[in-house]
């Protein structure tokens, strides 16, 4: 009866293990950043890329009913992809604030003469640790932002047209 | 005098050489217990990625201002959620896997102190 009992247990054990690593091979194990829309961006302050004397912070921003702060380099391919929609971005409701990450100055002044400048505001990253402070992992990476600076929505990877069409929506 | 300063400087370059080993361990620390979001499967420590290059500047500075390793962890979860710790805090989401291997272990311990006294019981009748 009790040995009865012992297989029981261990059968239910091994049906409980089976469904955890079931649930486990659903999960998706990429680093997604859904969890972060919601929270506030605090504690900035952006240095101009052209002028050490210039700078923004929160406060700026706050003026602002929706932002959106777009990290690229001139190095950076994807970057030139998704540069037509922010030009179309600036002709609507919208302020863009444009941090160069990890780029020489004149090479990013070049990139921006090239396509077009489409900033109300281009910062500096020289090392990279302004965007730990934005929660950015790589680059092209935007993050759309309200007057609260709650972030609504945050986009890895190129701006696409569905990308696009998604702010437009948040925006309006 | 010349063994004092000799003596003086030794002690010096000791207590600075315990010291940045004693900054260096708890570094290492916190970069192993981060992961790395670029490259999978690898911890801030071992990656060489440009964010985990970035990440480890970061935690120094931090480091250097006085903030504690539960603020630097505080922090990055706050900017990038808890995906990035290894070690996540304890929440009703992973109760499950702080006790699942507490549990399997009492509930197998008794499984086999049980089997052990059931065959001895047959052994002896």
């Amino acid at each position: 009866m009790n040995i009865s009992i012992f297989k029981i247990i261990i059968f239910s054990f091994a049906i409980f293990f089976l469904f955890i690593f079931w649930q486990g091979l659903k999960k998706n194990n990429n680093y997604d950043t859904k969890r972060l829309i919601g929270s506030r961006i605090s504690n900035f302050q952006l240095i101009g890329m052209n002028n050490d004397d210039q700078y923004i912070s929160e406060d700026n921003l706050k003026k602002n009913q929706f932002t959106l702060i777009n990290f690229f380099a001139s190095w950076c391919s994807p970057c030139r992809t998704e540069h037509k929609y922010l030009l179309n971005l600036s002709n609507k409701k919208i302020k863009l604030i444009g941090i160069n990450f990890k780029d020489k100055k004149n090479n990013a002044n070049n990139f921006l003469k090239e396509l077009g400048n489409p900033y109300d505001f281009v910062g500096k990253d020289v090392d990279g640790k302004i965007s730990i402070l934005f929660g950015v992992y790589g680059i092209p990476e935007s993050i759309l932002v309200d007057s609260n600076l709650t972030v609504i929505k945050k986009i890895v990877g190129p701006i696409d047209q569905t990308q696009y069409d998604k702010i437009l929506k948040l925006i309006q | 005098m010349k063994i004092k300063i000799f003596l003086f400087i030794a002690y010096v370059l000791t207590v600075t050489h315990v010291q940045t080993n004693d900054s260096q361990t708890k570094l290492l620390k916190v970069y192993k217990n981060l992961r790395c979001l670029v490259c999978q499967g690898q911890s801030i420590a071992d990656s060489n990625s440009d964010f985990a290059i970035t990440i480890k500047l970061v935690i120094q500075d931090q480091f250097n201002e006085g903030r504690t390793e539960d603020e630097v962890y505080n922090f990055l979860t706050s900017k990038y959620g808890e995906w990035i710790v290894y070690k996540p805090t304890f929440s009703k989401g992973n109760l499950l896997l702080w006790f699942l291997p507490y549990f399997v272990f009492i509930t197998g311990g008794l499984i086999i102190f049980f089997i052990i006294k059931k065959s001895k019981y047959n052994k002896d009748n």
